[in-house]
């Protein structure tokens, strides 16, 4: 691992500007990723993942704004704010263009995987007319020479005959199939870095399994950075090097993979991990996490998630924990943002506990309006996060 | 029905599943399913038909169909002549005896009352004495032009209005959608007749751009409908995540994903508008005579309902089979083009 990251994001912000109110979508993110590394962004629904990754090429649309915050990605700004002359924020000189952003970052340094493979590729074209136009408008080949491109990289991401599949409309792949597509499509143009939004939720299980195998090893032949954004701790577990939770907006715990799981900090995570299902306990084992998640619009006092908390006592109402370096793991900083660490110092331990936190706080919420991505605790509802 | 059969065989077996709705797009299917739909292929027939006679009559512009046979005098020189009216050259080896019958423009009475059908005119002869045939078939070169042409200029306004508005939302979709409805509110026909008079009085062009432009709303809004559930479509997502630019991104996936529904409905339009046109004609701001417009045909015979009916027929009816031909064959496609209706 370099000293220098890949992608530095620091303190970023995206909001919603809604009828209803503003939607802190992201709310304030701080995260590297450094050369050939896989970073998992992971949460329930809503918790603004997606939002997130997609303000790093700057793909928010109305009424989402980037309000604060700096990407830096090879030493280039993709986004920054400075103070103006007279005291309101202006977009810094050295940020990219938005025509920089599109010929240059977009597709050519950071690429783009989606959630949904069965939506994902136009359906009124060929699978390899698009993978070759997207070659030939990146690559600047010309059109034999992109066509030759597509059919080595359809091969490359193990998808049978592809001279002839080539010439097949999207409808006639199955869904693991077109994802090895747009897997094949991110990679055509050798990006530093893909972000991956969910890639393989709306797979069955045996084909996530072999699209996380492809993923491993094209990884490391071509030494790409991945940003994997998910819900599933298992994925996680199975290809990620760091780890971010997000929770409402906020990284709650960050943490080295293995370090996240057999040393969790944030009882956030800790309770994802009991929510998750597993084959040596039966679903009445499991532990699903209290309460839903509030809307981003009015998030709570203090710790955002002490309505929901088994830990929570009366001091995580009034503080407002920032993730802070709570252990060291082999050199690599475990950060949590949870009062309960003794490196908050802010009376933790003298605090009474919370009574019946969770339930009031629970029932009080279920006669507001939810959305109803956030009906499941779980968070394995595909699709539809932050506020869009 | 040998090719059109086979072709939907082939086309359901290397498309995955019968199960499948997705597996049923496609140009070959669509051109299958109108071959199996009896009304749809009928359509088909009519409009294949109109068309023909309407090349046939722009490629041989004596239209002496009957006397002089198929490959007497082919003038492509005057490839439109509802522009400009085309002074009469006899076909080779004929005098001008055949001239003011048979010649679609002629202006002099020959027979100064129309006459029934013989074997020289099947369909009489029109006040002035001219092949009433003739003209009809002469006719149907401006009425489908006509169509195509106004219809035309109404999908290309409306396409590209509608998914501009569409795409980017917000303040262009309200001030280009307001400016459309603002023509949407005026009723097509009083909208044509104050262009056509504003711009510089009765004339063919004015009333084929004017039936266009009067329909440019229809198709904005069509358009837009599909485009805001397009737009959001993830392959659009992945599209400017790749970095394609805009205007890119709506022609190459907004709008062919969202042109079927505004395909049928062209099609249906062609017929409208060939109405709407030869009431233009018949209120005399279309075609002016001597030009054979079926509308200004219909202007001209309703002075003779009385001596002669079927001068206001034969034109009636070409109209009327021509907008068939159109409707049935739109409301096939419409059918075919839906893959969720399943026969």
């Amino acid at each position: 691992m370099s000293s220098e990251p890949l992608l530095r994001v620091e303190n970023l912000k995206t909001q919603f500007f809604t009828e209803a109110g503003t939607v802190r979508a992201v709310d304030g993110i701080s995260f590297e990723v450094y050369e050939g590394e896989i970073v998992g962004l992971v949460g329930e629904s809503g918790a603004g993942k997606s939002v997130a990754s997609m303000s790093l090429l700057r793909l928010v649309e109305r009424p989402g704004e980037i309000v604060a915050g700096e990407v830096t990605y090879k030493g280039e700004t993709l986004f920054g704010l400075e103070d103006g002359p007279n005291g309101d924020l202006r977009k810094r000189d050295e940020m990219l263009s938005n025509e920089e952003i599109r010929t240059r970052i977009r597709g050519n340094e950071i690429a783009v995987i989606f959630q949904d493979p069965m939506e994902s590729l136009n359906p009124v074209f060929t699978v390899g007319g698009q993978l070759r136009e997207f070659i030939e408008l990146n690559r600047g080949l010309s059109e034999d020479e992109a066509r030759r491109e597509a059919i080595d990289m359809l091969r490359e991401v193990g998808i049978p005959d592809p001279e002839q599949r080539y010439e097949e409309y999207p409808h006639q792949f199955s869904g693991g199939m077109r994802q090895r597509v747009l897997i094949a499509m991110a990679l055509a143009c050798e990006p530093s870095l893909i972000i991956a939004d969910e890639p393989t939720t709306a797979l069955d299980v045996t084909v996530e399994g072999q699209i996380l195998d492809l993923v491993d090893d094209l990884q490391k032949k071509y030494g790409t950075s991945f940003i994997w954004v998910t819900h599933d701790l298992g994925v996680v577990a199975e290809i990620c090097d760091r780890v971010n939770v997000m929770y409402l907006g906020e990284i709650v715990e960050q943490a080295p993979v293995d370090e996240l799981f057999y040393d969790t900090k944030h009882p956030y995570t800790q309770a994802l991990l009991e929510s998750m299902p597993r084959p040596d306990r039966t679903v009445a084992d499991l532990e699903p996490i209290e309460g839903v998640m509030p809307e981003a619009i009015n998030p709570p006092s203090g710790c955002r998630f002490h309505p929901r908390c088994p830990d929570a006592r009366a001091v995580c109402k009034r503080v407002h924990p920032e993730p802070k370096v709570v252990a060291d793991a082999d050199g690599e900083p475990h950060r949590a943002a949870c009062v309960k660490h003794d490196v908050f110092d802010v009376g933790y331990d003298e605090s009474p506990p919370l009574e019946g936190a969770v339930d009031g706080e629970g029932s009080r919420r279920t006669d507001e309006p939810q959305s109803e991505l956030a009906a499941n605790p779980a968070g394995d509802e595909p699709g539809g996060d932050g506020g869009e | 029905m040998a090719v059109g059969e086979s072709q939907l065989e082939s086309g359901t077996d290397t498309v995955a599943d019968e199960d499948d709705v997705e597996a049923r797009v496609g140009w070959r299917y669509t051109v299958a399913r109108i071959k199996q739909d009896t009304t749809a292929r009928w359509g088909l027939y009519i409009v294949a038909a109109v068309l023909s006679i309407a090349v046939y009559a722009v490629v041989d512009s004596n239209l002496s169909l009957l006397t002089f046979g198929l490959l007497s005098d082919f003038t492509f020189a005057r490839l439109l002549p509802i522009f400009d009216h085309p002074t009469y050259i006899p076909p080779p080896g004929e005098g001008t005896q055949h001239m003011p019958p048979y010649f679609p423009l002629a202006e002099q009475s020959w027979n100064p009352l129309p006459a029934g059908g013989t074997l020289e005119h099947p369909l009489g002869t029109d006040h002035t004495g001219r092949d009433y045939f003739t003209r009809i078939v002469y006719g149907t070169q401006v009425s489908v032009f006509v169509g195509l042409v106004s219809t035309f200029i109404g999908l290309a306004g409306g396409t590209v209005i509608g998914a501009v508005a569409g795409y980017y939302g917000g303040r262009v979709d309200d001030v280009l959608m307001r400016l459309v409805e603002t023509v949407y509110a005026i009723p097509p026909l009083i909208l044509i007749i104050v262009f056509t008079v504003f711009i510089g009085g009765a004339n063919i062009w004015y009333a084929v751009i004017g039936v266009g432009v009067a329909f440019i709303p229809v198709f904005a809004r069509i358009i837009r409908s599909r485009v805001l559930s397009v737009r959001e479509m993830d392959y659009i997502e992945a599209a400017r995540a790749a970095g394609v630019r805009d205007r890119n991104i709506i022609m190459r996936h907004v709008v062919p994903n969202s042109f079927a529904p505004v395909l049928v409905y062209a099609t249906l339009q062609i017929g409208v508008t060939i109405l709407i046109v030869a009431g233009l004609s018949f209120l005399g701001y279309g075609a002016q005579p001597p030009t054979p417009d079926w509308g200004q045909m219909l202007n001209i015979s309703h002075g003779y309902m009385h001596s002669n009916v079927w001068l206001s027929i034969w034109p009636g009816l070409a109209i009327m089979i021509t907008i068939m031909g159109f409707n049935l064959f739109g409301d096939g496609l419409q059918d075919a083009l839906d893959p969720r209706i399943d026969d």
